[in-house]
């Protein structure tokens, strides 16, 4: 009992710091990658090929001066970047990062907590991700801000819809709602090891994930909410120094979360040959966030009107006919 | 102290506090976040029960739809705090609400008690169906599919008609109904957005 304890306090502990060093170099990435494909070079200043920008811009973002305007409501104002923050790492406490492994001679599991309905936990908890947002336009007291978080959570909850319905077919076909269940699902000792990924049995399912994934996450080209052209910085105009920066690495720890879980529930987790299986998942994850930010360099930001019509007029009925399709074809089986 | 007696106690106070703190709050938004404190710590207490199931549910429902829903709501109408919260109401309006709130509160005494006296809430009744399926996926959808089939399904009918009349009173005007030219842009989300705050 103690020793279970023990091994799970230390993978939270391993978890949260991992997941905050890859927050730290998803920003040295997304700059590097969109200077490349703007012909420039990023940074290059803080150590080797920029290496240590990530700190660099920590060290600024805590010595900054932490404004605190006078039209705020105090306390919503300090639990907003909090709340919005807090369940992105919750996701990780049910995403599998490895296969089981023997560390000092106790058997350990590759993921915090097996949850029999895991799934539904992510959604549970990316669900609450929306009460930073709204909190924070809210008690900022700024026409700004409240524009922002108005369009960001009509935004959230327009595409939750779908987030939620493209999943429906994998579940269906995997038949559990357990994230290890469905990693162990899509492993293959043969040479085409990628042969169950849920990605092939699901294409339709994959391809409105991704979408609503972006949507959820409020990237480009869907970052409606923080359009600087017309909102400043939508729903954190006000914030400054750490507060600003909880809010940046909420952003960026919301988008390793649907990446992790992107890559749990369609490319077969941390399943994979040669590699060891942490290094595998860690690819995968990243391919994710590559993609990303090819999304941000590539596509200019859509219309308000468009985004909210392609979500409830496209993404549904296509997710609700994916969800029929899959649904019949596993009754025919 | 056991472990899990030490989990249901934390968690069953945070949730009778944080439904206290919601009724006694002026702030309506404080209100709504101490409503999802205690809906957070209703569904620990479902997922220690072992009905992980339900307990997500409640979170993707309340939490994370219908009390969206409410703090919109709320700062749509841009709700202070002690601003018209019925102090000044005709008598009649609170003659109902103490009538019903006594009837309510007499109803619910009322179910405790018989129940409790049946024996079919206690702890007995939870266990004579741990099969291992308790408030598991399966064992619910089992019987939504099964038992409460028509309820369910009727269910379903009953939000649709309620999407469509939201809809039917939400909808703008088209332009043959209107006197006004079609290009006239939309009214401003709100007006109180421009008084911003005290």
């Amino acid at each position: 009992m103690l020793e279970m304890m023990i091994i799970s306090s230390m993978k939270v502990v391993v978890v949260v710091v991992a997941v905050l060093t890859c927050c730290a170099y998803s920003t040295w990435l997304e700059r590097k990658v969109v200077a490349y494909m703007q012909h420039r070079m990023g940074p290059t200043m803080a150590g080797p090929f920029g290496l240590l920008q990530p700190l660099a811009d920590g060290f600024k973002l805590i010595f900054k001066e932490d404004l605190v305007p006078n039209s705020v409501e105090k306390v919503t104002f300090a639990l907003a970047p909090i709340i919005s923050f807090v369940p992105a790492l919750l996701t990780f406490a049910v995403v599998p990062f490895a296969a089981d492994f023997e560390l000092f001679g106790y058997a350990v599991t590759g993921v915090i907590s097996d949850l029999n309905v895991g799934v539904l936990f992510v959604f549970a908890v990316s669900s609450l991700g929306i009460y930073g947002i709204v909190l924070a336009g809210w008690s900022s007291g700024s026409k700004y801000s409240i524009m922002g978080s108005l369009r960001a959570s009509a935004q959230m909850i327009s595409y939750e819809i779908g987030y939620g319905l493209s999943i429906i077919g994998v579940i269906l076909l995997a038949n559990t709602l357990s994230m290890k269940e469905l990693v162990a699902m899509q492993g293959s000792d043969s040479i085409w090891f990628f042969q169950n990924w849920f990605v092939f049995k699901q294409p339709l399912g994959f391809l409105l994930f991704l979408t609503c994934a972006i949507a959820e996450t409020n990237r480009a080209p869907f970052d409606l909410a923080e359009a600087e052209s017309e909102l400043v910085a939508g729903y954190h105009t006000e914030y400054s120094s750490m507060r600003f920066s909880m809010f940046f690495i909420g952003e960026y720890a919301n988008m390793l979360a649907v990446s992790a879980v992107g890559a749990t529930l369609f490319f077969g987790g941390w399943q994979g040959p040669l590699l060891p299986s942490v290094l595998w998942f860690l690819i995968k994850v990243f391919l994710f966030m590559f993609f990303y930010i090819w999304l941000r360099a590539t596509f200019p930001r859509m219309r308000y009107d468009q985004l909210m019509n392609f979500g409830w007029k496209v993404l549904f009925p296509v997710a609700l006919l994916n969800t029929m399709i899959t649904a019949a074809i596993v009754m025919i089986d | 102290m056991s472990l899990d007696l030490a989990i249901f106690v934390v968690s069953s106070v945070i949730a009778v506090f944080g439904a206290a703190m919601m009724i006694f709050q002026r702030n309506p938004v404080a209100s709504v976040l101490y409503l999802i404190l205690s809906l957070v710590a209703q569904a620990v207490l479902y997922v220690q029960l072992g009905a992980a199931f339900v307990g997500a549910v409640l979170i993707i429902v309340y939490s994370g739809a219908i009390l969206v829903l409410f703090l919109f709501v709320i700062m749509m109408l841009n709700l202070r705090s002690s601003e018209d919260l019925g102090e000044n109401s005709p008598p009649i309006h609170r003659f109902v609400k103490y009538f019903i709130s006594i009837l309510f509160f007499l109803e619910l005494a009322f179910v405790i008690r018989v129940s409790v006296g049946a024996g079919s809430t206690t702890t007995a009744g939870i266990e004579t169906s741990t099969d291992g399926l308790f408030g598991s996926v399966e064992s619910v959808a089992t019987l939504l599919f099964t038992r409460y089939l028509y309820p369910f399904e009727l269910t379903s009918i009953l939000l649709l008609s309620a999407i469509v009349g939201a809809v039917i009173i939400a909808r703008r005007a088209t332009a043959d109904e209107l006197p006004m030219k079609p290009d006239t842009p939309a009214e401003p989300i709100s007006q109180n957005l421009n008084e911003g705050h005290e």
